[in-house]
């Protein structure tokens, strides 16, 4: 599967099982013809079967849709929002603006990348389980050998305003009884036995209900693309109806310098 | 004062006397910017300084600017390249063409990832003894548990800074790993240098161009953070160039591959067989 033979046997054509369009006719999604058999299809619905292949249940992809309304705020101080604001200060596109927004929402500390890593670490703690470790021990061994939790612990608040309205609605559905969420439940009273300042937040328990659904971490990381976008767009807006720069001006005084102090260019 | 100051240690504004949002002097790590580097430094003197914090020896500063001229086109067969052109022939603003190639120039294979990850070798080199570096160059085995930076990354396929579709090492990249090893001064592009038949042999893939380039990164001190950074910057001129170029040749001098759709709900499934025989 390597290799310059390999290369040329690829060169100058698609090669696909996913879909292609054919301009004034017709365009096929996944083996299915788009405008015939998906056309009534829920948009976000047809997100999650791109990135599956599956027909994922309405159930699911409700709690989903939920947790993505529950995230969505448009406060342009938070990180991603602000460069969503920042691109409308300085008067640049708003598909520039939302694109570089979501590019930096992969991040570890509130992102997709926190996600992405607690799904993989609940699907291998399962099989550590499995294998009969006890879940304190294997909790310890990873964290005395450096590892650190993603979706346990929260950088502004240690408690989570989304985590019960997402908890009501998953009951509701009849989803909240899954295997993985037991799991990511019993690690979070882990750590609050030992005094650790490690509490599930909402990407540990998407999380586990991704695992309980079958999702795999990259599945998921894709499906989370739009989980902060509604919110980006009305920071971008209100930035652009502001006067240009008037979006988080910094005077100099407001740059703290902790550098080394003035000297010389070495003449060259 | 702000409640929120922004901290930084690389850059010092004083502001003009009736504007605190206007800038009187900039200094870098120290260095006033417009006052003496102005007309004295070079860019990579400035890239240098900006990531090290101090000012580059002459060696320095030479190698990293060989390093850039070597970077800058990866040209149009890239992906990294491709990209761009593709906001370039649809008319997309300029910095979509950019964000486009710094997507695809991220990559593990052959982009900023490569080069992070074969930093990050370098890195583990450190302390071993040198005969040990070709083993510590040469795995590539994927973490048991991730770490936040293994996050979002598809699977390493092949150890970082080898080609997986290479036969044998690229004249322009011999040609670049000929020129940086002479004018380095760390250790590791001489001892890549010398090395390079057996390394490549026990990867058994031929040297990238990624490769060369974390070497070098490495071998002028910076960390693979730093290097992945770099190797987007260095390699945008040619992607943007690139675009440019696209944009006045229109879009029906531009590739639009035939395709070959394997699973068309229009065709019948003995088409389909046939198509897949």
């Amino acid at each position: 599967m390597r290799g310059p033979a390999f290369l040329a046997g690829h060169a100058g054509v698609l090669r696909t099982k996913v879909g292609a369009a054919y301009p004034g006719s017709h365009a096929v999604f996944r083996g299915h013809d788009l405008h015939r058999d998906l056309k009534d299809m829920d948009w976000f619905a047809l997100c999650a079967f791109g990135i599956t292949g599956r027909q994922i249940p309405p159930a699911h992809l409700r709690l989903f849709t939920s947790a993505w309304v529950c995230s969505s705020y448009p406060d342009a101080r938070l990180w991603n929002n602000r460069v969503a604001a920042l691109a409308g200060t300085t008067r640049s596109t708003p598909n520039l603006a939302i694109s570089a927004a979501q590019a930096i929402s992969e991040a570890t500390i509130f992102g997709r990348g926190n996600e992405f890593r607690a799904l993989d670490f609940f699907l291998k703690t399962r099989q550590v389980l499995d294998s009969g470790v006890s879940l304190a021990d294997h909790l310890e061994g990873f964290l005395r050998g450096g590892g650190r939790m993603a979706g346990y612990g929260r950088p502004i608040s240690s408690t989570d305003e989304r985590m019960p309205l997402t908890m009501a609605l998953a009951r509701e559905l009849g989803l909240a009884d899954g295997p993985y969420l037991a799991m990511a439940c019993e690690i979070d009273r882990y750590f609050e036995s030992t005094g650790r300042p490690l509490r599930m937040n909402l990407s540990a328990l998407l999380s586990a209900f991704a695992a309980d659904f079958n999702w795999t971490p990259r599945e998921f990381n894709m499906l989370l693309f739009t989980s902060f976008l509604a919110g980006m767009y009305p920071c971008y807006l209100e930035a652009v109806d502001k006067p240009p720069g008037a979006l988080f001006p910094v005077p100099c005084t407001d740059v703290r310098y902790e550098g080394v102090a003035a000297r010389d260019w070495p003449p060259g | 004062m702000s409640s929120s100051p922004l901290h930084t240690s690389i850059w010092l504004e004083e502001p003009e006397a009736d504007n605190p949002f206007a800038t009187r002097s900039a200094h870098c790590h120290g260095y006033d910017v417009y006052g003496q580097m102005l007309g004295q430094a070079r860019w990579v003197d400035m890239l240098y300084l900006l990531f090290r914090s101090e000012a580059p020896t002459p060696a320095q500063s030479r190698m990293l600017e060989v390093l850039a001229l070597a970077l800058a086109n990866p040209g149009p067969r890239d992906p990294m390249v491709h990209a761009a052109m593709c906001g370039g022939i649809g008319g997309s603003p300029a910095a979509a063409s950019l964000m486009a190639a710094l997507a695809v120039g991220a990559g593990q294979s052959g982009g900023a990832r490569d080069v992070f990850l074969a930093m990050k070798g370098w890195d583990a080199c450190q302390g071993k003894d040198a005969t040990d570096w070709v083993e510590v160059l040469t795995r590539h085995s994927p973490p048991t548990w991730l770490a936040p930076e293994d996050a979002g990354w598809p699977a390493i396929e092949h150890p970082a800074g080898f080609d997986p579709h290479g036969v044998s090492t690229a004249t322009v990249v011999l040609q670049t790993l000929e020129a940086l090893a002479h004018l380095s001064t760390g250790p590791y592009l001489p001892w890549m240098a010398r090395h390079r038949p057996n390394l490549e042999r026990v990867a058994g893939l031929p040297l990238s161009m990624a490769g060369v380039a974390a070497a070098a990164l490495a071998d002028l001190g910076f960390n693979g953070a730093q290097g992945e950074m770099l190797h987007l910057l260095l390699r945008l001129p040619g992607s943007a160039a690139h675009a440019l170029e696209q944009a006045q040749q229109g879009f029906r001098r531009f590739p639009y591959p035939p395709v070959d759709l394997q699973d068309d709900p229009r065709r019948a499934p003995s088409e389909v067989q046939e198509a897949q025989a």
